[in-house]
């Protein structure tokens, strides 16, 4: 009951400003509509007992992945006062191919067993969890992502430098 | 059933908290900036309103409360709006996590989530979406300045910030707010591995008071080129939702540090054999206290240190009678909270009126390229000493 | 009744909603207590007393954006040393001996920045 509503409250945050992301003439507005999305997410990790990604999702989408879109409309056209449209003349092509994709999603979603936790059981996504399967288990992965990170450090300076 | 009892306790206390804010963090922090300033630049301070002008406050507020809404016609009305919102809501969440103290068993604290400090910094974060909403939206070139600045300063030390919530949190092992005071039973964090915890605490106070915006990082508002930067155009009780957030932040990282460094709500403790310090200190004090009042009367300049003398003297008096009463806990921890709280409070307000303000060239090498490096260097450094001594 | 991990967060979003009530909620009394009189001049932005010169909303610097861009990349940095902050001193030699791995590949990356002038702002 109380999950249902929960989920129900979520689903609601997240798809309203969707809606607005999406259809909103100004792109400013769209990115701040973001922020309740991505918040809402948080929420379903919340659900899901993920507490630490919970924080990160703040942190990182919120908070950062969000002033880092806003830059960037700033310093384009958008953030001018911009007014775009969001539609044009392909708009029954986009419907359909939309509704199509959504028939298939339901359709895998109602055929596939899922493989559903024990209750009372859920699996520890805690960060203490968390460090210890970086210090164990996925010792590789963990150093390969600071490589990952170095990349995407050096190509977006590389990109940035090139624009100026 | 019970999940709706939970729900009535957390909007009872999330209007207590509210409360808390409003009263303690905007109204009497805004008087106690105001006066410290005045003192400090040998003026007297609000001094009308009420005994020692401690209801100018609240006179300005029922003023705010009168103030005409003004939405410039060029701005983007629905954010300009919403975005005083944001930052007040997101001043109050960082209060989810603080504990206040200990009774018996029981802490003071709203909930003691496991990923505290993360859950802190994430709401911290949240302030930048806030400022930089309503520096936009004011359509105003100081407004627009005021919030990219805020923005790219709130951003740029977040980093050495979250490095210094890590040193605490990798000496404690844990990332609730309460196991970190917890830790701190036999020591507080800022004298553990030393220097290095003094040089952690350095490193979290800068990059905290840049993220409040306070000087000497106050480029955002600076009144003296951007006007009031993000929020020029915010006029009454909008503008005092923005000030509210705004002191609510700064409260907020003043009890943050304290729990990171200064052993939260613990009592500063010592031995019997060591007590006389208690009774240096109180006399010491005590002896400042009579030569300001007997020498220095006039002089409003030394009126802040006047009245830390006061209160450093009563506070080592009462726990040296206290040690040799043999009692365990002198002061219920409460009190610790919030001696050590306003104290930092004090320090970010005497800096104020101590340091320039930095450029935003300067601002930024100081935070990438002297905080950063030193927040990583420290942090292994103390790993490598831990790891050595084990 | 929920786990603890939901309830605490329950709060979080019980304290988000009231805090925008209490923050809405003056914003109503001065809608209903302040005068109002709207006038041309009055809804004017400030810009130093004289009538404002063009739009405020114009394209800025590539600087900002480069500066945002470092940030995330060391904010996800620093979300990787919360774990294992957590279990460092839980754990052995080993716990060190790897993280000084993946943050001195990631001082790699602070150097280039540096060494490229990403840190500079001009």
């Amino acid at each position: 009951m109380g999950e249902f509503a929960a989920f129900t409250i979520l689903s609601l945050l997240i798809l309203i400003p969707a809606v607005v992301v999406v259809t909103s003439k100004n792109i400013v507005r769209s990115a701040l509509s973001l922020v309740p999305t991505l918040l809402g997410v948080t929420g379903f990790y919340v659900l899901l007992q993920a507490e630490f990604v919970a924080g990160i999702q703040v942190l990182i989408y919120a908070g950062a992945i969000t002033v880092l879109l806003l830059f960037v409309i700033m310093l384009t056209e958008g953030g001018a006062g911009l007014q775009v449209r969001q539609v044009n003349e392909q708009i029954p092509l986009g419907v359909t191919a939309a509704v199509w994709l959504a028939f298939l999603l339901l359709l895998v979603f109602s055929r596939t067993t899922w493989p559903v936790a024990q209750r009372g059981n859920p699996p520890a996504y805690s960060a203490l969890a968390i460090g210890n399967a970086f210090m164990t288990d996925y010792v590789l992965v963990f150093e390969v992502t600071s490589l990952v990170l170095l990349v995407s450090l050096v190509g977006a300076i590389i990109i940035a430098r090139r624009e100026e | 059933m019970s999940t709706f009892v939970e729900i009535l306790k957390a909007i009872g206390l999330a209007v207590l908290v509210f409360t808390f804010l409003a009263v303690v963090g905007a109204m009497f922090g805004v008087y106690m900036e105001r006066k410290i300033s005045g003192w400090i630049q040998a003026r007297l301070g609000p001094k009308h309103v009420g005994p020692q002008g401690l209801l100018q406050t609240i006179a300005d507020t029922v003023k705010l409360l009168q103030k005409e809404h003004i939405t410039p016609r060029r701005a983007d009305a629905l954010i300009f709006n919403s975005a005083p919102i944001i930052v007040a809501v997101a001043g109050l969440l960082d209060w989810v996590v603080i504990p206040f103290g200990q009774v018996g068993n029981r802490f003071l604290v709203v909930r003691d989530i496991n990923i505290g400090v993360v859950y802190f910094a994430a709401m911290a974060s949240l302030t930048v979406i806030g400022i930089l909403a309503g520096g936009w939206a004011s359509n105003n070139k100081y407004a627009l300045l005021g919030g990219l600045r805020a923005a790219s300063q709130m951003i740029s030390y977040e980093i050495p910030l979250a490095l210094g919530i890590l040193w605490a949190a990798m000496i404690a092992g844990s990332l609730s707010t309460v196991s970190l005071v917890e830790a701190q039973r036999g020591g507080w964090f800022i004298f553990k591995v030393p220097p290095l915890g003094l040089l952690a605490a350095l490193t979290f106070l800068v990059a905290a008071t840049a993220e409040v915006n306070r000087v000497p990082f106050d480029l955002p508002e600076a009144e003296s080129e951007l006007v009031a930067g993000y929020f020029a155009e915010y006029t009454g009780m909008r503008f005092a939702l923005f000030q509210l957030g705004e002191y609510a932040e700064m409260f907020a990282f003043a009890a943050l540090f304290s729990v990171l460094f200064l052993g939260g709500w613990d009592e500063p403790s010592l031995s019997r054999q060591w007590a006389w310090v208690w009774l240096v200190l109180g006399a010491g004090s005590l002896a400042l206290v009579a030569l300001i009042q007997f020498r220095l009367r006039h002089v409003l300049l030394v009126r802040p240190i006047f009245i830390l003398a006061v209160m450093a003297a009563g506070l080592s008096l009462i726990l040296f009678f206290g040690v040799m009463a043999g009692r365990a806990q002198v002061l219920p921890s409460i009190v610790w909270f919030f001696v050590k709280m306003f104290t930092l409070v004090f320090f970010l307000m005497w800096m104020r009126w101590t340091y320039p303000r930095l450029r935003l060239d300067q601002l930024l090498s100081l935070s990438w390229k002297v905080l950063l490096p030193l927040g990583l260097l420290n942090l292994l450094i103390t790993a490598f000493i831990i790891t050595v001594a084990r | 009744m929920p786990p603890k991990v939901v309830l605490d967060w329950l709060y979080v979003g019980v304290f988000a909603v009231v805090g925008i009530v209490l923050a809405v909620v003056p914003l109503i009394v001065v809608w209903l207590l302040a005068p109002q009189m709207r006038l041309p001049q009055k809804e004017l932005t400030y810009e130093s007393g004289v009538i404002p010169f063009g739009q405020a909303w114009a394209q800025f610097n590539v600087r900002y954006y480069l500066f945002a861009l470092v940030f995330v990349v060391f904010d996800v940095e620093v979300i990787y040393l919360y774990p294992w902050a957590v279990v460092f001193r839980r754990l052995g030699a080993f716990a060190f001996y790897e993280m000084l791995v993946f943050l001195l590949i990631l001082m790699v990356g602070l150097a280039y920045a540096w060494r490229k002038g990403a840190l500079e702002w001009v």
